[in-house]
């Protein structure tokens, strides 16, 4: 399963990439291969605040509906319009293409809880 | 998520080392999907696909007065079933709600098979043995451990069964059975499924489960066989309305409610649950089990959620899915029956937000010819 070292992680399997003030955020390979078939993506508003750990996306499968928490405090900045049509880009390319929403954060000290690569690593060793 | 509380079929060795990830159904450790349900789906569809059925319960009735005693147990006429030929019935309760829907073989002249829903074996088994008749004259045993079974569907079907027991042998007609060897191992194939496929479903001894499922894998690979989870199962039988026991089915409706009169035959002088199906009948259902397609794209349709018309609340999805032939958003559910007709716009309650729907007649997906 990849895991990409230069990214942050919950451990409701979401990731962050940090990109200045703004960190992008989707689900992890791990995640999406666990839901398989991505259907329908519901997407957060633009520039509604968010707190941290509270779910702000849905990510649906054929089998079941899943929350998408947002990993940090802060303000939706863009959300990914492309997985309206292509819901499988998460499924496909989760940690490119399949990106779910950008944040600007309030703190950037708040993305200190986040877990790094190889303990989400240590996390979904079964 | 395995708990030691679930029973595993003889099959489950098989899923594990196929990495099937397995959930619990009906009180059993069960596969919901091998690669992806849509890809089973699919394959079922196009090719030919293999599910474990051993969770079902097997039940044999025999004697001089099975015939009778089933007839005043079930909703179909048992006195119609050659030997050899199997139904779709229901056993319900005083009320007339189904306790369990099952299909019943003749498979002598006294002797019947009766398949039923794994969650359901003891309360079936429970509600047959109550009412028993002439204890002398039949004999009710519960074969449920003996045997494993397997449902091969799919319009391959034909083809990989050729490859398993010659090219001459035929394979019983559609809702009948007969017994085979197959590798030496004595099968009983059925022409049944629940798939809307052709299709079989086989019974052989627990102890070939594991044998008969890798030679069907080995035989099948050059018809493109796959090994087919629940997922998959639960989305062929959407698309085709056939219900399941515990979600479109259960103690609340009879069978007419369901949409499933066809089933049952009021012109029988006795069987439980008659009475109240001809109360229903005189003065037309309540509620009505109806199917329904999204009118655009949007979140599948998932049971519990609210249907509305104009508005108002007429009842809630029991069985919702996104559909993989179709590529929306379809299901089943209970309305009031002044709402229950075919082109009535419905809307579907979903976070909050509401979703246009439609009433389509059954069944949701018909095979292009």
């Amino acid at each position: 399963m990849n895991v990409p070292d230069d990214l942050l992680y919950t451990k409701s399997h979401e990731w962050i990439r940090r990109e200045g003030d703004n960190i992008r955020v989707g689900i992890t390979d791990h995640a999406q291969a666990e839901l398989t078939d991505v259907v329908f993506v519901e997407l957060p508003k633009v520039g509604a605040n968010v707190e941290a750990k509270t779910p702000v996306a849905v990510v649906e499968s054929v089998k079941a509906a899943s929350d998408i928490y947002a990993p940090v405090k802060g303000t939706v900045v863009e959300a990914n319009n492309a997985l309206t049509n292509n819901p499988a880009l998460i499924n496909s390319d989760p940690f490119g293409e399949g990106w779910i929403f950008a944040l600007k954060i309030d703190n950037a000290d708040d993305l200190k809880n986040l877990q790094s690569a190889a303990a989400y690593k240590d996390q979904i060793k079964s | 998520m395995s708990s030691a509380a679930e029973k595993k079929t003889p099959l489950y060795q098989e899923h594990v080392r196929l990495g099937a990830r397995m959930v619990p159904f009906g009180g059993w450790l069960m596969p919901v999907q091998y690669t992806s349900i849509v890809d089973e789906h699919l394959t079922v569809r196009n090719a030919v696909g293999m599910f474990d059925i051993s969770h079902m319960g097997q039940f044999i009735v025999l004697g001089n007065g099975a015939r009778d005693w089933l007839n005043a147990m079930l909703t179909n006429n048992v006195a119609k079933l050659d030997v050899g030929q199997g139904q779709y019935t229901f056993l319900l309760n005083d009320n007339a709600g189904v306790i369990d829907d099952l299909i019943l073989y003749r498979i002598g002249e006294a002797e019947f098979l009766l398949v039923v829903n794994a969650s359901k074996i003891e309360e079936d088994f429970a509600s047959l043995e109550t009412h028993r008749q002439d204890a002398d004259a039949t004999v009710l045993k519960n074969r449920s451990a003996d045997f494993g079974g397997v449902a091969i569907q799919g319009p391959r079907v034909v083809d990989l069964f050729h490859a398993l027991l010659g090219p001459d042998v035929e394979l019983p007609g559609r809702n009948y059975i007969r017994d085979f060897a197959i590798a030496e191992m004595p099968v009983s194939i059925a022409r049944t499924g629940y798939t809307g496929e052709d299709g079989v479903e086989v019974f052989f001894r627990a102890s070939d489960a594991a044998k008969f499922w890798n030679l069907v894998l080995e035989r099948g690979a050059r018809f493109g066989v796959k090994p087919c989870g629940l997922g998959a199962r639960d989305t062929l039988r959407l698309e085709m309305c056939y219900p399941l026991n515990g979600s479109d089915l259960s103690a609340d409706h009879n069978p007419i409610e369901a949409g499933l009169g066809f089933f049952v035959d009021l012109e029988k002088p006795n069987f439980t649950g008659r009475e109240k199906l001809l109360e229903t009948k005189a003065n037309s259902a309540r509620e009505r089990l109806i199917a329904f397609k999204m009118n655009g794209k949007g979140p599948p349709p998932r049971p519990h959620y609210s249907l509305l018309n104009n508005g108002t609340r007429v009842g809630e999805i029991s069985s919702g899915t996104l559909s993989p032939s179709l590529n929306i958003g379809i299901g089943m559910g209970y309305v009031s029956s002044a709402s229950a007709k075919i082109g009535t716009p419905l809307e579907v309650e979903i976070r909050g937000q509401k979703f246009p729907a439609t009433i389509e007649k059954k069944p949701l997906y018909k095979k292009q010819s």
